[in-house]
């Protein structure tokens, strides 16, 4: 048990931040958007708010957006490390978080409509795991509502109805495409995680990982990193502006990786991520105490 | 897209005070204020009875956090959740119950612009995620109801807020504020996509 009680202590106070504390390269983002929006516009008031709210999310010690969304965990862990433990103490601390309103009551069972008291339910939270060479413990979280998740989409290439084809062309048609149809529905302006190829499922996989990227990094993958910077510079002239009220920003990032594929499969697939873009990442010690943030 | 000067609005939200209200025009709202999302939607839908007579009255699209502290609720968070999944039922609801203000995010559709013309209805867009900041704005949670049976976030909360900040969406023309953005935005797309395609 106590054993348990660091680790859990360790992970609930990732939970925590994650929701009240956006990270700081999301902030300086907002600001950079805030400004480059016109005096008197109704987009800089939207801006306005959004920075109050992360402001007052932080001083309250309260969730950033009412959805806490669902609760996503990247762990690397050193070869051979009991994962199972981990996946009880990570439950553990959910439970907790939620208790205390860090997080809501936000889990649903999908065939009688009732609420989970814990958000601990089959296939909530989503855990990945990967076996490392190395003595520590590194955590992310991601936590995405639900209003973004519904925007995202995923396409099939060729797509007739686009034009698009099997090219790098053909993907950025569809990734406009998917931000014009978006439109501020899921709370823009958002960051944009997509994969290109994969399967149905390892392709939105792919895509949410992207959000594990910081806002001003480039994709390594040359050709990517400028697709990215072109989709991002392009999206700027949709005026769909913050929350679809019209203005200059749409998007704060765009994140491009790539899977293989089969021959007969060419996917595209992109995840939205809101503006409330909670994501925190810690280093954990093998016996799960505090090292530091990411 | 100047952001008009606020116009204040308190409850019970009259005809007089909301058929005039246009399309992009920032309100403050004072008042009671009930929270309804999908669950709510479907069982008035299905005729359900409301536990409160929400004629005139203001609708708000949140699921809050809220917590239980020395027997009293306080709201933790409570911004809007996306509306367009109540466009299905909403119109009905509109109609059926003489609701005037409709609050949420994101787009609607066009039996919501109808039902905001026969009814005198507005729908009003909270800043989506902005749930400290609106969260801010509720100076008491009055009851709630249907909160074992749907749960605390798709309960029916009845809120009292203060100067809570939106801008008109759909007004009661049915004109729509998003609705230009959204047919700019695609002839913008047409347009980028026939550029210069981008080469590998």
């Amino acid at each position: 048990m106590k054993k348990h009680a660091l680790w859990e202590a360790s992970l609930f106070e990732l939970i925590r931040r994650t929701s009240v504390d956006l990270p700081a390269d999301v902030e300086h983002s907002l600001r950079r958007a805030y400004k480059s929006e016109k005096k008197g516009s109704r987009a800089r008031w939207v801006f306005e708010t959004i920075l109050e709210n992360v402001q007052k999310a932080r001083e309250n010690d309260a969730p950033i957006c009412q959805d806490t969304g669902s609760l996503i965990f990247y762990f690397q862990v050193p070869l051979g490390f009991d994962t199972n433990f981990l996946i009880a103490a990570t439950r553990m601390a959910v439970a907790r978080a939620t208790r205390l309103g860090y997080l809501r009551q936000n889990t649903i069972d999908s065939l009688t409509g009732e609420s989970c008291a814990t958000n601990i339910a089959n296939g909530a939270p989503t855990f990945y795991f990967e076996q490392c060479a190395r003595t520590t413990v590194d955590v992310y979280l991601l936590m995405k509502g639900g209003g973004c998740e519904n925007v995202g989409r995923q396409y099939s290439l060729p797509c007739e109805e686009l034009d698009a084809g099997r090219d790098l062309d053909g993907v950025r048609r569809c990734i406009l495409d998917a931000v014009v149809t978006a439109q501020g529905n899921g709370c823009a302006p958002g960051v944009l995680g997509v994969c290109i190829g994969g399967d149905r499922a390892t392709s939105y996989e792919c895509s949410k990982a992207q959000f594990l990227r910081k806002l001003d990094d480039r994709s390594p993958v040359k050709v990517l990193g400028r697709l990215e910077e072109r989709i991002l510079k392009e999206s700027r002239q949709l005026g769909i502006g913050p929350m679809g009220f019209g203005g200059n920003t749409a998007l704060l990032g765009v994140k491009i990786g790539a899977l293989s594929r089969l021959p007969a499969s060419f996917f595209v697939t992109i995840s939205y991520m809101c503006w409330a873009f909670r994501r925190r990442g810690v280093l954990l010690s093998a016996r799960g105490g505090f090292k530091k943030w990411h | 897209m100047a952001l008009t000067v606020p116009k204040k609005l308190s409850y019970p939200f009259t005809a007089e005070k909301i058929v005039p209200l246009r399309a992009g025009q920032f309100v403050l709202l004072s008042g009671l204020l009930y929270t309804a999302r999908d669950r709510m939607h479907k069982y008035l839908f299905d005729g359900g009875k409301s536990p409160v007579d929400l004629t005139n009255s203001a609708i708000y699209h949140c699921g809050p956090v809220v917590i239980r502290k020395d027997n009293q609720w306080i709201v933790r968070a409570a911004g809007p959740t996306t509306s367009l999944r109540e466009e299905p039922y909403l119109p009905r609801i509109i109609t059926d119950h003489g609701i005037r203000v409709v609050i949420g995010k994101g787009s609607m559709g066009k039996m919501t612009e109808q039902a905001c013309m026969a009814g005198g209805c507005v729908y009003l867009h909270a800043v989506g995620g902005a749930a400290q900041v609106l969260a801010g704005r509720v100076t008491a949670v009055k009851e709630v109801y249907f909160g074992s049976e749907f749960g605390p976030a798709e309960a029916m909360w009845v809120l009292e807020v203060q100067d809570f900040p939106a801008i008109v969406a759909i007004d009661s023309r049915g004109r729509s504020l998003m609705k230009k953005v959204q047919a700019a935005s695609r002839s913008q797309w047409r347009q980028l996509i026939a550029d210069a395609p981008f080469e590998a």
